[in-house]
């Protein structure tokens, strides 16, 4: 279906982030240019959500929404079209993008007040938001990559927002540098789709007329690659998928690329919030399981994809432990959570990955903002240590902080609690196809560690937040003798309305955002109705792990078969595919997962509520030296090479040395011509004479040519 | 005797040779610079000559194109002449040889 509003959803922000670069900056009005930031985004997620749910909206109807805008390539067999596509896996993202990116650009309002640079950090957050939606919306690998360099760029930019200050321009460069080391991934991953498959677009559009086989389709009747190292190299599905995970890795900050997401809390707060908690670090999973029919065929790339994100999990929840700056937990906390949406990419479990991007989003944009209240309401101080008691001040910000701390550390009904336990169930559950027999009890139990984890690290972040002694006079007598402080005496005051409301409403989509997705072992307590809403609207959308049936090969169902799919009341799907032993062995787990939540609640209280500056493990502090390994490693080499080898000898020698050496042959050539110039007049005259007596010589003996 | 074109040619030759021999042999700049004049009409004698032999006007047309440069010639060379003997008060060419090494 062709609807052209589609395009208003992404060009909405394009034109806010253009009037308020051009208009704003000479207006200097902070209520004209929050109402032009806040206003587009808002148009977007009003066409947004119409598009979604109207009668044959996105989400409800079988085809995709198209907007087919221009032909944008078309060169032999590539077909690349600035076109959009609504379906339910974009539509979502959609949804949940442009609301929560209206929240945070309300929220930024009242943060960024008195900003110098109010005009320039709201054209670029609309220009993300544009960005992101193409990203997102794109019918085509190709365009997705413009949106996804769209983003980067933003994220650079918003990043380096504070540009007098050096770290924030390292973060920045930081941040940029290693997405390059994705993107590279990924554009070789597009290249080898369109070399194996012949087209890059997702879907077959029909107003773009003769594509009839799409990039996806192509898998469908494509064998299942065998599960071996070796496949990675063999320029099939499964190097494509590898290919694909790099470009993701690099996007949502999965190791080893996950380094500069924590130094890109060098930004504002609202970036953080927006761009590194709730919509750009989940570009990858978008990408994953948009690509989700090729990687059903990839089982050695699903089986990386999963112990890389466990280990991503496990390994920055460990780092999140010992931060003791409030944005650094969320960023190491982030990573963490991203780390348990790929190891649900990994073991075929799509639906539970975008389940968890969606109530990530909800908490994790929340618990930012609620930082940056408290930021905000601390006068610019971000250090735990010089913080506590805060919730005498700050009711609100704490209150809703508090559902945040509740949905991320895994209590029941909060939203993360669903969207984690889907994880940890589908883990545990995960079919023999991408995992060494054995292998999914053993991420399991690396995922229910970082639960427990990180119950405990948000817990140390809400106490030595908001509980215990009031440490923030102290740290004042002890600063008053630093010459570089300019604050008055601090007391910490709560945020206005603008930073509240956002909070409040995202605190209730914490609460009870996870209904959307509740799964059939949970709601079979209480209705026999299969009321998993996520789960029905996107398992049209995405593929499914092929179910091998005995002897034969397995065959994938990749996400374009659903169209031929007849459509199957909910009751019935319920029935069929929930068994009662699986149902009450997904209760018991979710019971192991609650109480593990609340031990990890329990743990941390206790420790941080008595003494909150406990001395955490020097090592975990020190983020296990990963930034001076890379440094030492890496860095320094290619720092040494570049400054020896390619500078100084390469460039001084060689390149600077030819052109030298070119000006020197030149005007020694010269001098040694100047010895011809004998400067005397008649000696010219006399080699005149000779020259034309040898001309006229010349003609006289050989005759003239004709 | 009717005058051959020969003879022409011949006068032609001669003065073109003594204009040449001049230029080399003179050290005055005066003396190179009316040989050089010198050779000058040589040549137009030429023109002329084989004009009026193939009927033919464009050879006296080459003439005045001669003329006129050597007008001009003269006007620059005597310039830069009278120049060379302000600043060198002589007029021997061999001295004017700060150009070389």
């Amino acid at each position: 279906m062709e609807n052209n509003l589609l395009s208003l959803i992404i060009f909405a922000p394009l034109a806010g982030a253009a009037i308020n670069w051009l208009i704003g900056r000479r207006v200097r009005d902070e209520r004209f240019i929050g109402i032009v930031a806040c206003g587009s985004v808002a148009i977007s997620a009003i066409v947004a959500f119409y598009l979604a749910f109207m009668s044959g909206g996105a989400l409800r109807s079988e085809t995709p929404v198209f907007d087919h805008i221009w032909t944008w390539l078309h060169v032999g067999n590539l077909r690349a079209d600035f076109g959009l596509a609504m379906d339910r896996l974009s539509g979502t993202y959609a949804l949940f993008i442009t609301f929560v990116g209206f929240l945070i650009h309300v929220f930024a309002v009242g943060y960024m007040h008195g900003e110098e640079g109010f005009y320039r950090f709201f054209a670029f957050l609309n220009l993300f938001m544009f960005s992101m939606l193409t990203l997102v919306l794109g019918d085509n690998f190709v365009l997705m990559f413009v949106g996804w360099e769209g983003v980067g760029l933003c994220s650079y930019l918003l990043i380096g927002y504070y540009f007098d200050k050096k770290e924030a321009g390292d973060a920045a460069k930081k941040a940029f540098i290693t997405n390059r080391i994705g993107d590279w991934g990924f554009v070789l991953g597009i290249m080898l789709t369109f070399f194996v498959t012949g087209s890059v677009s997702f879907f077959a559009n029909p107003a773009a007329g003769e594509v009839t086989q799409t990039a996806l389709s192509f898998f469908k009747n494509a064998p299942v690659d065998p599960f071996t190292a070796g496949a990675i190299f063999a320029g099939g599905a499964t190097s494509i998928a590898v290919l694909l995970f790099i470009g993701a890795a690099g996007k949502s900050a999965q190791i080893p690329l996950y380094v500069w997401l924590p130094d890109a809390m060098a930004g504002p707060t609202p970036v953080s919030a927006l761009i590194h908690a709730a919509t750009m670090v989940t570009a990858g999973v978008y990408m994953i399981v948009r690509c989700s029919a090729i990687f059903v065929h990839a089982p050695t790339a699903m089986f990386i994809v999963a112990v890389i994100g466990a280990a991503t999990a496990l390994f920055a929840a460990t780092i999140g432990l010992a931060q003791n700056d409030i944005k650094k937990v969320l960023a190491y906390s982030t990573i963490s959570q991203l780390g348990y949406m790929f190891l649900a990419c990994g073991v075929g479990a799509f639906v539970a990955a975008i389940f968890h991007v969606i109530t990530h989003a909800f908490f994790k944009a929340l618990l930012f903002l609620g930082s940056g209240s408290v930021i905000h309401g601390m006068h610019h101080e971000q250090d735990m240590r010089r913080m506590g008691g805060l919730k005498k001040y700050m009711p609100i910000t704490w209150i809703t902080m508090m559902t945040g701390w509740l949905a991320i550390s895994g209590v029941p009904i909060f939203a993360g609690f669903f969207s984690k336990d889907e994880i940890l169930w589908k883990t545990w559950s995960a079919p023999a196809f991408s995992l060494p027999s054995g292998f999914s009890k053993f991420l399991w139990f690396i995922a229910a560690l970082t639960a427990f984890l990180t119950a405990v690290y948000m817990t140390r972040m809400m106490v030595m937040t908001f509980w215990g002694g009031e440490r923030f006079r102290e740290t004042h007598e002890s600063k008053h003798q630093e010459p570089d402080h300019h604050h008055g005496p601090v007391t910490p005051h709560e945020s206005p309305w603008l930073m509240t409301l956002p909070l409040i409403v995202l605190a209730v989509l914490s609460t009870v955002g996870g209904f959307i997705g509740v799964p059939y072992a949970m709601s079979s307590f209480f209705t026999h109705k299969d009321v998993n809403v996520l789960e029905h609207t996107l398992e049209p959308a995405v593929a499914s792990i092929p179910v091998a049936t005995h002897g034969e090969p397995a065959a994938a169902v990749p996400s374009e078969g659903a169209h031929e799919r007849a459509f199957v009341p909910i009751e019935e799907v319920a029935h069929a595919t929930h068994s009662s032993e699986e149902i009450s062995a997904e209760r018991w787990l979710a019971l192991v997962s609650v109480l593990i939540g609340f031990a990890g609640i329990g743990l941390g209280w206790v420790i941080f509520q008595k003494r909150p500056l406990t001395q955490m493990p020097r090592i975990l502090e020190n983020k296990y030296y990963v930034d001076e390994v890379y440094d030492a490693a890496l860095i320094h080499p290619i720092e040494g090479a570049s400054r020896e080898g390619l500078w100084k000898m390469f460039d001084i020698g060689v390149i600077d040395g030819i052109l030298h050496g070119l000006g020197d042959a030149v005007t020694e050539l010269g001098r040694l011509a100047r010895y011809l110039q004998a400067g005397f007049v008649r000696g010219y005259a006399a080699i005149i004479l000779v020259g034309a007596l040898i001309l006229i010589g010349l003609f006289a003996w050989m005759g003239y040519p004709k | 005797m009717e005058p051959q074109l020969s003879w022409y040619l011949a006068l032609s030759a001669i003065l073109f040779t003594i204009g040449v021999t001049g230029v080399i042999i003179k050290r005055n700049i005066i003396a190179m610079f009316m040989c050089i004049e010198l050779m000058l009409n040589a040549v137009n004698l030429t023109f002329v000559a084989f004009a009026s032999f193939f009927q033919d006007v464009t050879g006296q047309l080459f003439v005045f194109i001669v003329m006129t440069v050597a007008a001009a010639e003269a006007a620059v060379g005597l310039g830069i002449i009278i120049a060379i003997f302000r600043n060198r008060e002589t007029l021997d060419v061999d001295e004017a040889s700060i150009l070389k090494l």
